[in-house]
């Protein structure tokens, strides 16, 4: 049997799955802002990404942690952030990625036009309420 | 259930655990790396995540195997992976033939040393090309003082490069180093001690077969010492095809690149044309036989094959000929007609059809059921064994007489030795169609043939010049 008391905590440790799943077009779609806007606050590595990710979303949103990378790379390949290997003393080599100059005027873009989005959606959502009420 | 909880927690931090979680690991990153589209540095990266939520799962009280497990999964199904990866980076999906090795790492110094010793030794060998020209022999056989020396060495100016290539890189033993030197150097005797009448018909087959001879100590040094075994002479034998392929390709590199040079230096008014003949064509000529036995080396595991590929397109086109041939000569009764050298042209279509049936030989699963196309191999065989058959048939009257000169006897024998491979792999065909003979008695039917294209070459080198009086 397995110990399950143990095992729910450490997914609640670790942001598992919630009951609402957001679809994975739209965790496709923000994955660019969001790695950009995390990147943003400070050089970070694929793993504390994803962690930081948990911690923003609560949890709800929920990556395949292996389809990072080739975010990260393309976003690289864009010039959008840099990656560089850092091999400490002892240990394994660890790839750091931080914002670019470019990075930063895109996320600004992408932010303005996710507010636009968002916008849009609470006006309708407000006027839908409306006729509702 | 509480007993199971303090099992669990005594394993934790035992070493096996973490040996079992290391074996674990290795393991999963081989899979991926397997898959093509993610490279070492991405596998790094990939590790070092799965490691990180390994770590973090079991400060959370997860043993060591729940901990992989869950991270595993958490980072996704390989192939949706992989498939991301290859979306991201589809110029991987090309395979680099000279990719660079991660610099600094051991593969990349061996890399450098194996490209000095190969530019070194095709240097060496377009050397030797031009050192007996210091001692007033010519290239050029039609030119004022040329002489057959070039024909009948033209085998000593590649090949020992080529074994020597191979001594290297296969870290060939002393001994086996020394029969080999052995052998090319009592080959350059003989084919410079006999008193060859110029322009005569033995000397000139003495220069054709010396090349097919010295193959198999070229094919010994490949081996690195096991040539016995079946399969590395199957190796081999892929080995000898995909070197043509490359040497094709890089002899149209090399006759643009010699084109050019002419044309360029003749729009500024400078002869470059004899430079072009006596230093690039020769030179490149042989060095790219070197350069190119390297570049086989180098992808054999990183591209498709050719020649097999090649051998799939037209094995079904020649058979097509051969029947289409044979119906219309039984349909028309015209007979073949015995010029000088039908017997030649036949042996040339054998020998195509033997290269035909070895690649789509070399490049099959032994292991796979018989298929359509070993009953069109087959089909093949069969029928370019019924032509050859009409040709010696219509020959009969005239054998003992046609075997009269050097040439022909040569021919003959040559015919003689391709019709019986021809006919070993037709019955161990047709066997291993009706299932009662497994694929392999094929392959070794074939590697065990090797040797004798040599010997016969070797004798037509060695014993015909003095039994025809070097005429």
């Amino acid at each position: 049997m397995y110990n399950t008391s143990r095992y729910c905590a450490a997914r609640r440790a670790f942001g598992a799955r919630q009951s609402m799943n957001i679809g994975k077009d739209l965790v496709a779609a923000s994955a660019t802002p969001l790695v950009l806007a995390i990147l943003a606050e400070g050089e970070s590595y694929g793993y504390a990404i994803l962690k930081r990710v948990a911690e923003l979303s609560e949890g709800r949103l929920q990556w395949t942690d292996g389809m990072l990378y080739p975010v990260l790379h393309r976003l690289e390949r864009l010039e959008c952030i840099a990656g560089r290997w850092e091999t400490p003393v002892t240990g394994r080599r660890r790839k750091y990625y931080r914002i670019t100059d470019q990075g930063r005027a895109a996320l600004a873009l992408q932010r303005a036009q996710w507010q636009q989005v968002d916008a849009t959606l609470r006006r309708v959502w407000l006027l839908a309420a409306e006729a509702d009420g | 259930m509480a007993e199971r909880i303090t099992m669990e927690e005594e394993t934790v931090d035992k070493p096996e655990s973490h040996a079992e979680l290391e074996g674990r690991i290795a393991q999963w990153r081989g899979h991926l790396l397997a898959r093509g589209a993610i490279e070492p540095a991405d596998a790094d990266e990939l590790e070092d995540h799965l490691r990180n939520h390994v770590a973090a799962l079991s400060d959370a009280g997860l043993t060591p195997e729940e901990a992989f497990l869950v991270a595993v999964k958490r980072i996704g199904q390989q192939e949706e992976v992989t498939r991301e990866f290859a979306r991201e980076h589809s110029d991987r999906l090309w395979k680099q033939l000279v990719a660079s090795p991660v610099p600094g790492g051991r593969a990349s110094i061996e890399a450098r040393t194996e490209a000095w010793v190969v530019v070194g030794l095709a240097v060496i060998a377009a050397l030797s090309l031009k050192i007996p020209e210091l001692f007033g022999q010519r290239l050029d056989p039609d030119a004022e003082g040329g002489g057959s020396f070039y024909s009948r060495n033209l085998s000593f100016f590649v090949l020992p490069w080529l074994a020597a290539y191979f001594a290297w890189k296969r870290r060939l033993d002393r001994a086996t180093c020394a029969w080999l030197a052995a052998t090319f150097v009592a080959a350059a005797v003989i084919a410079n001690a006999f008193p060859f009448r110029p322009q005569g018909s033995t000397e000139l087959l003495a220069a054709l077969h010396l090349p097919i001879a010295l193959w198999l100590p070229v094919g010994i040094a490949y081996a690195g010492g096991r040539w016995s075994d079946p399969v590395e002479r199957m190796n081999f034998v892929r080995f000898s095809g995909e070197l043509a392929i490359y040497y094709v390709l890089i002899a149209l590199g090399g006759g643009l690149l010699t084109g050019l040079t002419v044309g360029l230096f003749s729009f500024i008014g400078v002869d470059a044309e004899w430079f072009a003949q006596e230093w690039m064509l020769p030179c490149g000529a042989v060095g790219a036989f070197i350069v190119g036995a390297a570049l086989v080396e180098l992808k054999k595991s990183v591209v498709e094959n050719m020649a097999p590929v090649l051998t799939r397109v037209f094995a079904p086109m020649f058979a097509a000929l051969f029947v289409a041939l044979l119906g219309t000569m039984a349909w028309t009764g015209n007979a073949l007609s015995l010029e000088r050298d039908v017997l030649i042209g036949f042996n040339l279509l054998l020998v195509l059809v033997l290269c035909l049936l070895l690649y789509a030989l070399s490049a099959r699963d032994s292991l796979a059921r018989p298929n359509w196309f070993d009953g069109v191999l087959l089909v093949l065989v069969l029928c370019a064994l019924a032509l050859n058959a009409v040709l010696l048939a219509a020959m009969s009257a005239r054998i003992a007489e046609y075997g009269s000169s050097a040439n022909k006897l040569a021919a003959l024998g040559e015919n003689l030795i391709l019709v019986s491979n021809l006919a070993g792999s037709a019955w161990i065909c047709s066997q291993f169609m009706r299932g009662r003979r497994s694929f392999a008695a094929f392959e070794r039917w074939q590697t065990a043939y090797l040797p004798v294209y040599s010997a016969w070459a070797g004798i037509v080198v060695i014993v015909f010049p003095p039994l025809f009086g070097f005429a």
